[in-house]
C-alpha cells in the first residue's frame, strides 16, 4: 500500500529545506470517509493514485522538518501523528518542527474526519520513520566502514557501539540522501517496549499559544488590505433573491459596498455557497451593522412549507410501515406471526446543528486567476475543489493555508464560508474576510439529520428477544451531493444499523424514504447518534420487561465472544473503509469494554435509589468499542444533574494517552447537550434557533461533573477516538433517567419531558 | 475621541463609539487572542477584564470601555504564567482552545474575588463560558489547583 521515495526538494515545499537535506516522501491510500457519497467513487473511480502524504526533511544542521497534513480542531491530531513517524526514525522531538500543509492532492485526502487520522497514516508514518533511520543508519556504516547492522539510531544520532563512534542526523543528512531507498522488506520497526513517544502524552505544539491567546484561528487571519463581509443569506434553504435595496445599509459608518453572491446550482449542492447579499465594510461591526439595514425580498420557494413538527410525524408514519431491508437474518415476520410476546418502541431524535464555538470564517484575496485562503477547514482540498468551481479556476490556482479550528465536528469539512471570501474578493478586488455571525451558524448549518426509528422484538425465554425488527427514516447525507436522494446511503445505515450486534436468531434492518427541506451534513458520530440512542434505549427496556440487571442482559443477549461476519447475512458493509480481518466487528471486545465501565463505575454494588440511579450503552463505531456508565440524579422538578460519567473504550493501538482521554471526556459533555437540551426545529421553513440562549449546549453546571476514561490496553490495529465516545451518551443518560424515575424518554432532547 | 488603556498601552479610538469592545479588540488592535463567539453575552468567549473584573467585550461598547483599563488575554501575564495558566498547562486544559481565552479570564477574575472557591462559586462563576469541545472537568480541576497555588489566600 505505501511507498516511499527520495523526492526532490523542488517537489517538496522548496522554502522549508536547504539543497542538502535528506527529503522522503512516502504515500498511503486512505479510505474516504465522504467518498461513499461522491460521485467520483459512486462512479467507481480510482482515487487510489500515487499522491506522496508523508514529507520529511532533515537537515545538515540536525533540524527536522515533517509535514503534518491533518486539521487541527481539538484532537491533537495535527501534533500527535507527527510524533508517531519521530518515535519511529528515533528522533528528539525537540528538534522536529511542523509545518502545516497547505491542501494538495499529493498528501492524499487530508479530509479530517470520520475519526481516520491515526489509523489511515499510522503504518505510514511509521514506514518513514523507519525507512529514513535505515538510511541513516547505512550511511553512518559507509562513512565508518562497518556493518551497517551494527549501527544503530539513537534519539537523534547514529552510534557504532563497539568503536565508540557516535554522528547526528544532520551530520548523516546528505550522505543518508545519497543512499538507495529500502525495500520495505528490508525494514525494522520499534517493538512497543523501544517507543519513545507512542504511548506517552506529549503535549500539543499549540497548548501554549493557546493558553497565551497566541493561536491563530480561521477568525484570526489577516491579510493585508483585507476588508470585512457579513451576509444575508435566505431565510429559507433553497430560496431565490428578488430585490434588495441597499441604500440604508452603505450610510453605515464604515461600509464600503454591497456585493450580491448567487445562489447555489443545480442538482449536487455539495459546498456551494446558499448565495445572498454580502455588506463589505472596513470592520466586522460596520459589516454586521450595515447587514442590518438591508432590505431584502425572497422569493422564499418550496421549502417555505417545512414544518418540523408535521415532519417529525411523517417519519413516525414511515417507520410505522415496512421498508426497504438492508439486513434480513432469519425470519423475523415469521417469529412474530408465532404469536407469542412482543415490544415495541418508537424514538426521534431532532436536527442538530454543529455550533462550534469559532463559527465558520476565512479570509481569501483573488489576483490574476489565483486564490490563496487562509482557513478553518477540516477538508482543504474540498476547499480547492469549491473555490475553483465557484470561480471557474483551476484547483491547481487555489492555495488554502489551513489554521487552527476553533471546533469542527463536522461543520468544517464543508467549505461553502471559504468560497464565500473568494468570491467576494474577486467583486472587490481586494482580501475578503468572511465571519459567519452565530445566527448564521445556526440557521444555516449542514444539520444534523432528525431521525425517527421504530424497534419490534419477539420476546422469548428469560425475556430475550427471538426476533428484533429496527426501521429507520431520516433525510440523508446523500441529499447535499444529489438532491434526489432519499434513502439513507450505505455508510448511515452501517453506523449502528446494519450492524447491530447482539445474537439474535431472526433480525431485520431496514430504511425508509425522507425528503430534505435544509442542508444535512455529519456531525460528529454521525447517524450512530440516532441509531446507537433508539437501539441501545430498546435493549435497555427489553432487558427491564425481563425484570433483568442491565449489564447482565445486554452481556447476555451479545452472546458468545466471537467475530460477526455480516457479510455472511448479505450485508455490505463499509466498516469504515477497513478489511474486516484488520479490524473485526469482535462481540469479545464489546463485551469486554461492558464489564470495564461496569467495573469501574462500581455497577454491581449500586441499587438506584429514589431519583439517582446508573444506566448503561456500549456502541461500536469507528471500528472502536466504547461503554459508557452514567451515574445521574433527577430532583423534584425533573432535573438532571450527571454526578459521573465512566467510559471504557477500546480503540486499539493509542499514540497519546491523554488527548485520547481527552477526546472522551469531551463526548460525555457532547452527548450529554444531545440528550438534554439541543434541538433544532422549523417554522414555515426558518429554523427558529438562532443562538445559544435557544440552541442550547451543556454549561458547566449542566455536564457531568466527572468523566473517567478506562482505556482497554490493546496492540490491535489504531481505530478511531474522536467520534466514538458520543453514541453511547445519549442511550445511557435515558437507560439511568428509566431506572431512577420509571420514565422511558422516547423523543431527544429531555428538556422538561420529567417536569 | 476615546481614550482607553488596553494591556498597558493607551489608545485613542474615534469611531462609531457603540462599537463593542471585542471589534475594536481584535480588528483595530488585533489582539485577537479575544475571541467571538456568540455577539450576546451567552457564551463567554470574550471574556477581557475591565478594571481588574470579567466582562464580556461583546457587549461592552467603546462609550462604555472610554478612560477604563482594559486587560485581555495578551496581557494576563508578560511570560503567560499567571497562576490559571500554569494550572491550564498542567492539566492540559484546552482541546480546540477557542473558548480557552474567555475561560481564563473568567477564572482569574473569580479567583481574584473568591481565592477558595466551592464548587459551587465555580458552577456560577464558569457556566456561562460554554465549552463546545467539553474541557469542563479538566476546567474545574485547573481552578481548584491554581487556588491551591495562590495559598487560598
Amino acid at each position: 500500500m505505501h511507498k516511499i521515495e527520495i523526492v526532490t526538494r523542488r517537489t517538496f515545499l522548496s522554502h522549508l529545506v536547504s539543497t542538502s537535506a535528506l527529503v522522503l516522501g512516502a504515500n498511503a491510500t486512505p479510505f474516504d470517509f465522504m467518498g461513499a457519497a461522491t460521485e467520483a467513487n459512486l462512479s467507481g473511480a480510482d482515487n487510489a493514485a500515487w499522491n506522496p502524504n508523508v514529507y520529511l526533511g532533515i537537515e545538515p544542521n540536525g533540524q527536522i522538518i515533517l509535514i503534518t497534513h491533518r486539521s487541527e480542531m481539538g484532537t491533537g491530531i495535527r501534533s500527535v501523528l507527527p510524533t508517531v513517524l519521530a518515535d519511529e526514525l528515533e528522533a528528539d522531538w525537540k528538534r522536529v518542527k511542523l509545518e502545516q500543509a497547505i491542501g494538495d492532492t499529493k498528501y492524499g485526502s487530508q479530509n479530517t474526519d470520520g475519526s481516520c487520522s491515526i489509523r489511515d497514516f499510522y503504518d505510514a508514518m511509521r514506514e518513514a520513520g523507519a525507512t529514513a533511520r535505515l538510511m541513516l543508519e547505512r550511511a553512518a556504516a559507509e562513512k565508518w566502514g562497518v556493518p551497517a547492522a551494527e549501527c544503530k539510531a539513537q534519539n537523534h544520532f547514529v552510534v557504532h557501539a563497539k568503536t565508540n563512534k557516535k554522528l547526528g542526523f544532520g551530520e548523516l543528512a546528505t550522505l543518508a540522501a545519497k543512499q538507495p531507498v529500502p525495500k520495505k522488506e528490508e525494514l525494522k520497526y520499534k517493538s512497543p517496549a523501544e517507543f519513545k513517544y507512542i504511548g506517552k502524552s506529549l503535549p500539543t505544539i499549540d497548548r501554549d499559544d493557546i493558553l497565551a491567546g497566541k493561536g491563530t484561528f480561521g477568525i484570526d487571519a489577516t491579510m493585508p488590505g483585507m476588508v470585512y463581509a457579513s451576509i444575508e443569506r435566505s431565510p429559507v434553504f433553497g430560496g431565490t433573491l428578488k430585490s434588495f435595496d441597499d441604500s440604508a445599509a452603505k450610510q453605515v459608518k464604515g461600509v464600503l459596498q454591497t456585493v450580491e453572491i448567487p445562489r447555489f446550482k443545480g442538482q449536487s449542492l455539495m459546498f456551494q455557497p446558499l448565495g445572498g447579499v454580502a455588506v463589505i465594510a472596513n470592520n466586522t461591526w460596520a459589516a454586521q451593522k450595515g447587514r442590518e439595514k438591508l432590505k431584502v425580498d425572497w422569493d422564499k420557494g418550496a421549502n417555505a412549507e417545512y414544518d418540523s413538527t408535521k415532519y417529525k410525524a411523517s417519519l413516525i408514519e414511515t417507520v410505522r410501515k415496512p421498508q426497504k431491508a438492508l439486513r434480513n437474518v432469519g425470519n423475523v415476520d415469521a417469529e412474530f406471526a408465532k404469536g407469542g410476546k412482543t415490544h415495541e418502541a418508537e424514538y426521534y431524535m431532532p436536527h442538530l446543528s454543529h455550533a462550534p464555538m469559532e463559527p465558520p470564517a476565512a479570509v481569501a484575496e483573488y489576483k490574476d486567476g489565483k486564490v490563496v485562503c487562509h482557513a478553518a477547514t477540516q477538508n482543504p482540498q474540498a476547499v480547492q475543489d469549491t473555490v475553483a468551481q465557484a470561480l471557474g479556476i483551476d484547483k491547481k490556482n487555489v492555495i488554502c493555508h489551513v489554521t487552527l479550528l476553533g471546533g469542527g465536528f463536522g461543520r468544517k469539512s464543508k467549505p461553502d464560508y471559504v468560497a464565500e471570501a473568494a468570491l467576494l474578493s474577486k467583486a472587490v478586488g481586494k482580501p475578503v474576510k468572511v465571519t459567519w455571525s452565530r445566527e448564521d451558524d445556526i440557521q444555516f448549518d449542514y444539520y444534523h439529520a432528525v431521525a425517527a426509528m421504530y424497534l419490534k422484538a419477539a420476546i422469548g425465554d428469560n425475556g430475550k428477544p427471538t426476533a428484533l425488527l429496527q426501521r429507520s427514516a431520516f433525510p440523508s447525507i446523500g441529499t447535499t451531493f444529489n438532491s434526489a436522494a432519499r434513502y439513507g446511503a450505505g455508510f448511515e445505515m452501517d453506523m449502528g444499523w446494519t450492524d447491530a450486534p447482539f445474537d439474535i436468531p431472526n433480525i431485520r434492518s431496514e430504511n425508509g424514504p425522507a425528503q430534505n427541506h435544509v442542508r444535512i451534513g455529519w456531525l460528529r458520530a454521525v447517524a450512530n447518534l440516532y441509531h446507537a440512542y433508539g437501539l441501545h434505549s430498546f435493549m435497555d427496556e427489553l432487558a427491564n420487561l425481563a425484570k433483568r440487571d442491565s449489564v447482565e442482559y445486554l452481556l447476555d443477549v451479545l452472546g458468545a465472544p466471537r467475530k460477526l461476519d455480516l457479510k455472511a447475512q448479505g450485508v455490505n458493509y463499509s466498516n469504515q473503509g477497513k478489511p474486516i480481518d484488520k479490524y473485526p466487528l469482535d462481540i469479545g471486545r464489546l463485551k469486554r469494554v461492558i464489564e470495564l465501565a461496569a467495573e469501574q463505575s462500581g455497577w454491581a454494588k449500586r441499587k438506584p435509589t429514589k431519583g439517582r440511579a446508573l444506566g448503561i450503552a456500549a456502541h461500536r463505531s469507528f471500528l472502536t468499542y466504547v461503554a459508557a456508565v452514567v451515574d445521574l440524579e433527577v430532583d423534584d422538578k425533573g432535573k438532571v444533574k450527571i454526578h459521573r460519567v465512566d467510559i471504557a473504550a477500546d480503540a486499539g493501538t493509542i499514540i497519546n494517552p491523554d488527548r485520547v482521554k481527552s477526546q472522551f471526556e469531551g463526548a460525555s459533555v457532547f452527548g450529554t447537550s444531545i440528550a438534554l437540551m439541543s434541538e433544532i426545529t422549523a417554522t414555515n421553513g426558518v429554523i427558529n434557533q438562532s443562538n445559544f440562549h435557544d440552541y442550547q449546549v451543556a454549561r458547566m453546571n449542566e455536564a457531568p461533573y466527572a468523566t473517567h476514561v478506562h482505556i482497554v490496553p490493546s496492540d490491535a490495529p489504531p481505530a478511531g477516538v474522536g467520534e466514538p465516545g458520543v453514541p453511547p451518551i445519549m442511550p445511557a443518560i435515558c437507560n439511568a433517567i428509566a431506572a431512577a424515575t420509571g420514565k422511558r424518554i422516547r423523543s431527544l432532547p429531555l428538556k422538561r419531558q420529567l417536569a | 475621541m476615546i481614550q482607553l488603556k488596553v494591556n498597558g498601552k493607551v489608545q485613542q479610538y474615534d469611531g462609531d463609539p457603540e462599537m463593542p469592545l471585542l471589534w475594536y479588540l481584535r480588528d483595530e488592535l488585533q489582539y485577537t487572542g479575544t475571541k467571538y463567539g456568540c455577539g450576546q453575552g451567552l457564551c463567554g468567549a470574550c471574556t477581557v477584564h475591565l478594571n481588574g473584573k470579567a466582562v464580556r467585550s461583546c457587549q461592552t461598547t467603546l462609550k462604555a470601555a472610554a478612560n477604563q483599563t482594559i486587560i485581555t488575554i495578551e496581557g494576563l501575564s508578560a511570560t503567560a504564567n499567571h497562576p490559571v495558566q500554569q494550572a491550564w498547562r498542567e492539566h492540559n486544559v484546552p482541546q480546540c482552545g477557542y473558548c480557552q481565552s474567555g475561560q481564563i479570564m473568567q477564572a482569574a477574575s473569580l479567583l481574584k474575588e473568591k481565592p477558595k472557591p466551592t464548587d459551587a462559586d465555580i458552577d456560577a462563576a464558569m457556566k456561562g463560558n460554554i465549552c463546545r469541545c467539553g474541557t469542563y472537568m479538566r476546567i474545574r480541576e485547573a481552578i481548584k489547583d491554581a487556588a491551591k497555588a495562590k495559598g487560598g489566600k
